[in-house]
Order: C-alpha cells, then sequence, then structure tokens
C-alpha cells in the first residue's frame, strides 16, 4: 500500500524536475531572441556606441549563449543567482526580498479567498437554484467578468479615495509593524480575492452537484440526515479533488498574475520587479524570475495531483 | 478692506485661521478668489517655512534596477533624490542664472580655456568630513573616465587637465566655452568623498537630507542632516520620503487621498480634473524640453530642402499644442530653442501653417508617393496622436503621409536616430551650445537630423567661446535661423513639466531646468497649518 503510494509521488516529483529543466531552457531560449540589446536598454535614449560597447564587454555579453547558459544554471544549482546586469547587485537577497512580499499578498488573499470561495459554494448547492444561489453566482460572476485593473480603481476610487478608509499605496517595507502592513495589503488583498473568488467557488459547487447526484447520497437522505450534513459529510470529501485541483490553479495565479494588482497598488512584489528587468532586457534577472515563476506553478499542480492521488484510492492503483 | 484681508492673511498663515474661512470672509469682502488666493500665497512665504514633520512625494520614474551612483541616475526618481541627498558644484536658478554651491564663484582667463573654481570653505559631507578641491577633482575625474559609464562623460570631455591650487580648482579646458559653469551644473555631478570612487553607491555628499532608505524602485528616505551648509534656507521638512509610482492613476489617487505631498508626471489628459480635486495645486512649469519630428537631412527623400519645408509648412502646431498636450506647452519654430534658454534670440517669425506655401513647396521638391514616419507610445505621451494629426494636416496640403507605429520596446534602438522620420524627445538642456553641441553639430552622436553643415559647426564652436553676451546673442540668433530654414527639424512644442501639490504644501519653485523645481521641491517645500 505505502510503496505504490511514494513511487507515484516520486514519479510526480521526477517529472516535475524535468519539466522545470525544460523550462528553464525555454526561459533562456526566450530571453536571447527578445529584440533590441542590453546596454543598449540600459543607456536608453542617452547611449553613446562607444557606452555601449563598454556596457558590452564589462557585461560578458560577446560571449557565446550556450556558455552563458551553462554557466547560469550552474550558478542555480549551487545557490548563486548570479549579478543583476542593470546594476550589479546580487540578485539573491532582492529577490527574496520581493518573493516574501508577494507570497505574504499570496498568503492573505488565499487564506480569504480560499476558506471564503468554499463556503460560499457549498452555501450555492444548500439553496441550489434559489434566491440566495443565484445571487451569490452573480455576484462573483460580476467580480471575475471585471477586469483586475479595474477593480483596482474601483477599490482606489471608493474605498480609499472617497471613504478614506484603508492607503491606496500598499508599500510594505522590512520592520513595518504587523498591523499597519496588513492595513497595507487589504485594498490588493480584496481585489485578488474578487478576482479569484468564482473560479473557485462554481467548482466547488459544480463538483458537489456532481456527486449528490450518486446512489450513496440518496441512500444518507433516506436515512434522515440533514442537508448540509449531507454535503460535508458525505459529498464534500468526494469532490475534493476537483476543488483542490482549481484552487492550486488559483493559487498560482495569486503568486505569478499579479503584476497589473501590484502596479496599481504600488505593491512591491515580484511581479513589478519582474517588469522593470524585462523593460532593462536585465537577462539573469528575468530567468531567475522566470524560473521562480515556473517553479511556483509546476510545484502547485504538482501537489494538486498528489492530494488528488491521496484523496481518491482509485488514483492510487492505475491500471 | 486690504488691510484687514492682510491681516487675516497673516492670521492664516500663523494657522490662526483655516483657508476656507480665509476665504469666505475675503469674498464676503468682495474679492475674488484668484486675488484672495494670491494674497494668501504671499503672507505664507511672507511668514517662512514651517519646520519639521515628513514630505512625500509619489513619482514616476523609478525601477528596481537603480542605484544610487550619481553617474548612472537616468530617471525621474533618482533625479530627485539625488537633489536631497547630493550637492552639486552649482545649478541654476529660475531666470538661468548660475546659483553657486559648493563652488563659490568661478572665473575665467580673458578667452574662455582655463576656468578657476573657488570651492566653498565650511562645506560638510554627511560623514562630518569637509569638502575639499581634491574631492571636487575625484569626482570629474570619475565621470570623465570612459570605464565609468557616467551620463555626464561627454560634457566633460572638453576638459584637457584639472589642477588643485589651495581652496580652488583650475580646469583647462581643450576649447574656449564661455558656458563652462553650466557644465558644472548637470545634476550627474554630484560631489561625493574621495569622487566616489571608493564607493560610488554609497549615497553620501553634502545635500540638505542624509540617505535613510534606499529601496530601489520602491521607496527612497531622507534624514536631515544637521550640519548642511546653507542651514535653515532649504530642507524644512525633517523627513523626505519617495514613494515610486509609476502608474498615473494611482499617482493621481495616492496626491487626492493625501498619502503623499506632491506628485511628478500629471498627464495633460487629465490636468483638468486634477485641477479639480479640492487641495490640490497643479505646478506646470515651461522647460526646454521638446518633441521633435527628426528628418534626415542626408537621406532621400529628406535631403531636398523643398520637401523639408513642405513637410515645415504643413505642421498645424496649434492645432497640435491643444488636440496633444491639451494646450499645456508652447508652440515650436523648428530651432530646438525656447525662451526658456539664457540668450534666447527674441524675434524670430513665428512659422505657421500654410497649406498653400506648402503645397508649393512640395511641387517644388518633385517628390510624389507616401512618405513614411514612424512613431511610438514610448517617443512621447501622445505621439500616436500627434502624428496622426500631422497625416490629416498633411493631406490638407496634398502630402500623403503614412504613420507606422513601432513597438515601444527597442524604440530608441532600432528606431530613433536609425531611421529617416521619426518622433522623438529632447529633455533640452542648460544653455543654447550644450543643445546645439549634443545634437546639432556634424560629429555628434545624437545628430538625429543628420544635419551635417561644416559652416553651423563653425559658428557653434566660435558662439561657445564668445564672452560678450550681445555678440553671442546675435550669433545665436543666425544659428537660429539657419536651422528654421534648412534643418531636419520640425518642432510642433516645447512641453511643459506638469506636476502637482496637495493641500496646504508651500513653497513650490518652478524652475524650467527640470520637473519638481528642478529637483528640490521636497527640499524646499512645507506643508502650512
Amino acid at each position: 500500500m505505502k510503496s505504490p503510494l511514494a513511487k507515484l509521488v516520486a514519479q510526480r516529483v521526477g517529472l516535475s524536475v524535468i519539466l522545470l529543466f525544460a523550462v528553464s531552457i525555454l526561459i533562456f531560449a526566450g530571453t536571447q531572441i527578445l529584440p533590441g540589446d542590453v546596454a543598449q536598454s540600459i543607456l536608453g535614449q542617452a547611449a553613446t556606441p562607444e557606452a555601449v560597447a563598454n556596457l558590452r564587454a564589462s557585461l560578458g555579453l560577446n560571449q557565446p549563449a550556450y556558455l552563458r547558459y551553462l554557466e547560469w544554471l550552474g550558478g542555480l544549482l549551487t545557490g548563486h543567482l548570479g549579478n543583476a546586469l542593470s546594476n550589479g547587485l546580487p540578485i539573491g537577497p532582492e529577490l527574496w526580498q520581493r518573493l516574501k512580499n508577494t507570497l505574504f499578498l499570496a498568503f492573505w488573499a488565499a487564506a480569504i479567498s480560499v476558506p471564503l470561495s468554499t463556503i460560499l459554494g457549498l452555501i450555492a448547492v444548500r439553496h441550489k437554484n434559489g434566491f440566495i444561489d443565484k445571487m451569490i453566482s452573480a455576484t462573483t460572476l460580476l467580480t471575475i467578468s471585471l477586469p483586475d485593473f479595474f477593480i483596482g480603481y474601483l477599490l482606489i476610487y471608493f474605498v480609499a479615495v472617497k471613504l478614506g478608509w484603508f492607503t491606496s499605496v500598499s508599500t510594505v517595507f522590512d520592520g513595518m509593524p504587523f498591523l499597519q502592513r496588513m492595513n497595507a495589503i487589504v485594498l490588493p488583498a480584496t481585489a485578488l480575492t474578487l478576482v479569484v473568488l468564482a473560479q473557485m467557488m462554481r467548482m466547488t459547487r459544480a463538483a458537489i452537484l456532481n456527486v449528490m447526484q450518486s446512489a450513496y447520497v440518496e441512500t444518507a437522505e433516506l436515512k434522515g440526515l440533514s442537508r448540509f450534513n449531507i454535503i460535508w459529510r458525505h459529498a464534500f470529501p468526494n469532490a475534493v479533488a476537483p476543488i483542490i485541483n482549481v484552487v492550486m490553479l488559483n493559487l498560482a495565479y495569486l503568486v505569478v498574475g499579479v503584476v497589473v494588482i501590484e502596479v496599481i497598488f504600488v505593491y512591491p512584489g515580484m511581479g513589478q520587479y519582474l517588469v522593470d528587468h524585462v523593460a532593462k532586457r536585465d537577462v539573469p534577472v528575468v530567468q531567475d524570475c522566470g524560473l521562480i515563476f515556473a517553479a511556483v506553478y509546476i510545484g502547485l499542480n504538482m501537489l494538486a495531483d498528489i492530494f488528488a492521488i491521496l484523496s481518491n484510492p482509485r488514483l492510487r492503483h492505475p491500471k | 478692506m486690504s488691510q484687514e484681508l492682510e491681516y487675516l492673511s497673516h492670521r492664516v498663515a500663523k494657522g490662526k485661521l483655516s483657508r476656507r474661512d480665509f476665504l469666505g470672509r475675503a469674498a464676503a469682502l468682495g474679492v475674488t478668489a484668484a486675488v484672495a488666493n494670491s494674497l494668501l500665497a504671499t503672507a505664507v512665504l511672507a511668514a517662512g517655512p514651517v519646520k519639521g514633520g515628513t514630505l512625500k512625494a509619489g513619482l514616476q520614474g523609478g525601477e528596481s534596477t537603480n542605484v544610487l551612483d550619481p553617474a548612472l541616475d537616468l530617471s525621474q526618481v533618482n533625479f530627485n533624490f539625488s537633489k536631497c541627498w547630493g550637492e552639486l558644484l552649482v545649478d541654476t536658478n529660475p531666470d538661468g542664472s548660475i546659483d553657486y554651491h559648493i563652488a563659490e564663484k568661478i572665473d575665467s582667463n580673458k578667452d574662455a580655456t582655463v576656468w578657476t573654481m573657488k570651492i566653498r570653505k565650511d562645506v560638510e559631507f554627511h560623514t562630518g568630513k569637509t569638502v575639499t578641491a581634491q574631492d571636487v577633482i575625484a569626482t570629474l575625474e570619475r565621470h570623465a573616465d570612459k570605464k565609468s559609464k557616467s551620463a555626464a562623460l561627454g560634457i566633460l570631455q572638453g576638459i584637457s587637465t584639472m589642477k588643485a591650487d589651495g581652496d580652488s580648482v583650475v580646469v583647462t579646458l581643450k576649447d574656449a566655452n564661455a558656458d563652462f559653469p553650466y557644465l558644472m551644473a548637470d545634476y550627474h555631478l554630484v560631489i561625493q568623498p574621495n569622487g566616489g570612487k571608493d564607493n560610488p553607491n554609497a549615497g553620501i555628499s553634502a545635500g540638505p537630507y542624509k540617505v535613510a532608505v534606499n529601496e530601489p524602485g520602491v521607496r527612497y528616505g531622507g534624514e536631515k542632516f544637521k550640519n548642511y551648509w546653507r542651514g535653515d534656507k532649504l530642507g524644512h521638512a525633517n523627513q523626505v520620503e519617495i514613494i515610486v509610482i509609476n502608474d498615473a492613476t494611482a499617482r493621481t489617487a495616492a496626491l487626492q487621498s493625501g498619502q503623499v505631498n506632491m506628485i511628478n508626471r500629471v498627464e495633460p489628459k487629465i490636468v483638468d480634473l486634477v485641477k479639480r480635486i479640492s487641495g490640490v495645486t497643479i505646478q506646470n512649469t515651461s522647460g526646454r524640453g521638446f518633441y521633435p519630428f527628426n528628418m534626415f537631412c542626408d537621406t532621400p527623400p529628406f535631403d531636398n530642402n523643398d520637401l523639408r519645408m513642405a513637410l515645415k509648412l504643413a505642421m498645424d502646431r496649434k492645432q497640435m499644442l491643444q488636440t496633444v498636450l491639451r494646450g499645456y506647452g508652447s508652440i515650436g519654430n523648428d530651432f530646438p530653442i525656447n525662451d526658456a534658454y539664457p540668450l534666447f534670440p527674441e524675434g524670430i517669425p513665428q512659422r505657421e501653417f500654410d497649406a498653400d506655401q506648402a503645397k508649393h513647396y512640395y511641387k517644388k521638391s518633385g517628390h510624389s508617393g507616401s512618405i513614411l514616419l514612424r512613431t511610438s507610445d514610448v517617443a512621447f505621451p501622445g505621439a500616436v496622436d500627434a502624428a496622426q494629426l500631422y497625416q490629416q494636416s498633411c493631406a490638407k496640403c496634398g502630402i500623403t503621409i503614412e504613420v507606422k507605429r513601432e513597438p515601444g520596446d527597442g524604440y530608441w534602438s532600432e528606431v530613433w536616430n536609425k531611421k529617416p522620420f521619426s518622433l522623438s524627445y529632447w529633455g533640452g538642456r542648460p544653455t543654447q551650445d550644450q543643445m546645439y553641441s549634443t545634437a546639432y553639430i556634424s560629429s555628434a552622436d545624437w545628430n538625429d537630423t543628420r544635419w551635417k553643415r561644416p559652416e553651423f559647426d563653425k559658428m557653434v564652436i566660435q558662439a561657445r567661446g564668445e564672452l560678450d553676451k550681445e555678440k553671442r546673442k546675435k550669433m545665436y540668433r543666425d544659428m537660429a535661423m539657419m536651422m528654421r530654414d534648412q534643418g531636419g527639424l520640425i518642432v510642433p512644442f516645447f512641453n511643459q513639466y506638469i506636476d502637482a501639490t496637495g493641500k496646504g504644501v508651500e513653497g513650490f519653485i518652478k524652475n524650467p531646468a527640470q520637473e519638481m523645481g528642478n529637483g528640490y521641491a521636497l527640499a524646499e517645500c512645507w506643508i502650512a497649518a
């Protein structure tokens, strides 16, 4: 029993590592075919051919591409993220700071949105096709249909400017008191919650409704269990695999897809960091960020698979 | 009546009466709001700056790739922050004259080839060390080093030797340059201990604030420097803070909700809306920056002056100014200089939109077929609209323009200064000579109109060495006329820096050199009660 499970998990992890490797090659190749030139971009309109040549030489851009790839990969494997081309500073500490911020925001957005969407889903099932169900669906669909920047601007305009409840400038920094930090992320976390709520809610609702059609639920009903008890004790555990899947996808979005929200709320996360460096053609940073994003995505998907296997005994014994 | 108003305005300045009450009473006395406001401003200035507190700016133009090294400052945030912590030898006053900082005075020999800068005695670095002539020389040396990547490298190339002479620095130039003091006003030339050769990113100089927070692309903070050489004159707030807000809407919201006291780069499109927010003042400053349409004078079909003239006459400048900049700018005259420059040659006839003349010159040029004009959003805000407007006004003159919208990525490396007809921007320079030398002499790297006339080069060099202002002004007039009638430059307009200050912010001094009062807004402003 134990060993096939371990084998399955090991397989998943192995596949993920290979996938990550392939992604690293794609990222490197992708950054090589970007138009323009790092040195030129760093110097902007103010570039003289002389300054560009100096900069190119000092950045090591005259080496062949495969050498630079191997160097980069070797550095990564030994824990050296290298130095940013644009400012010559080591990437590691800055990236770690940004990643922490991104994870902090994603964590609190998830801490609100995951339970909230699941509970809303359960309530919607409980009142299937009733007024409450329709209200929940309509509201969440509305918030997902609005572009995230628009939700952000609406929140800024009404909550920050008109009501003055929370700040629209979500700059956080080290040594900021916890409560102040929480206050700063209220608006971006709310915006993110509104964006991811609908999908998770709808999936919860659909998955549970699907299970509700089955014979054992009917049996439970005949036993005289309360409707909520049936949903919670019998339907939910069997519907959890697809829910976990969609939750993981949304968690991944919270980490890798929040560039726009970060820009609007001036939140110092990875997205903003990545965009700045893309604009400067700072290839090592772009590559590192891309790889971290890919790792988060692949990792969460792997977790989703593993949880699905754990929650569904049928998946543990593939033919 | 006016006595009562004056009395009331002083009470406001001392914080004993609110602005709103004051304006109410003024209205009751039959005074218009504009007059009442200006009275108030005078009173507040007279009452003197309010000391202490924290002043915050929300600024566009900061990236996480930035460093503190002033040699590498290119974007607005670094520029503004360096004016908080850094100190220059000299800077320029709003009227274009020289403001002496670390250099107490600058004199030259008769032919403007040897310049002596006397270094002020009592200026202290943030570390407590006194600024010496050696520090100044080391700074100039670092920026003049080809390896330094300094943006000031170009302007220092004219220096042949430097030496310290007691508390003076003596600089010998390769060629005469009457504008030498203006070269030293370049904002990259922040004087650092030992020229910053030990650690260019240390953020140590002699400005009114010490660097307290340095988080590139996020925020910067300055703590008041107690031993600042100008004492109380600058640096009224105890702390200054810059928050990097690159999104225009977020910046406006931050000002509106009072999270920052001032912002830069208000888009012309929304100025009229921002103006209506209570407590917010628009600080628009006419600068020296302009948005040119560049034609290569040596590349067909633009090597034909009749065609160039037709294209200049087909530009409807007034409409362009109203539509693209909403009037926040001034009309250009096809040479790169406006009246914000010292020694501006007045009285040059303004070129107007003239369909008949344009048709005439177009016919004379013998050109037929469409002309390709390249534009992009990054050329300047509204550049795509500007190109389309131009296309329409050209159509009225029988000239067909094909507008090609280029991607922002790579515009400066692939299109500007590479393709024969494109839109661009120039930030302007402190002096006419610098502007001409940077972009309009044959040997200039950035000669983005391929304007290569040996006789023009000669005029530039001659004017550069001329210490007699009247003679010099006349030379600049000849140069302007030549560019206007033969050059490859179409200048529809000069832009303005549009900044905004929030409730109670006083002391903002507009300076044509740069945005945010030449970067001094944080050090110069205070919040009135």
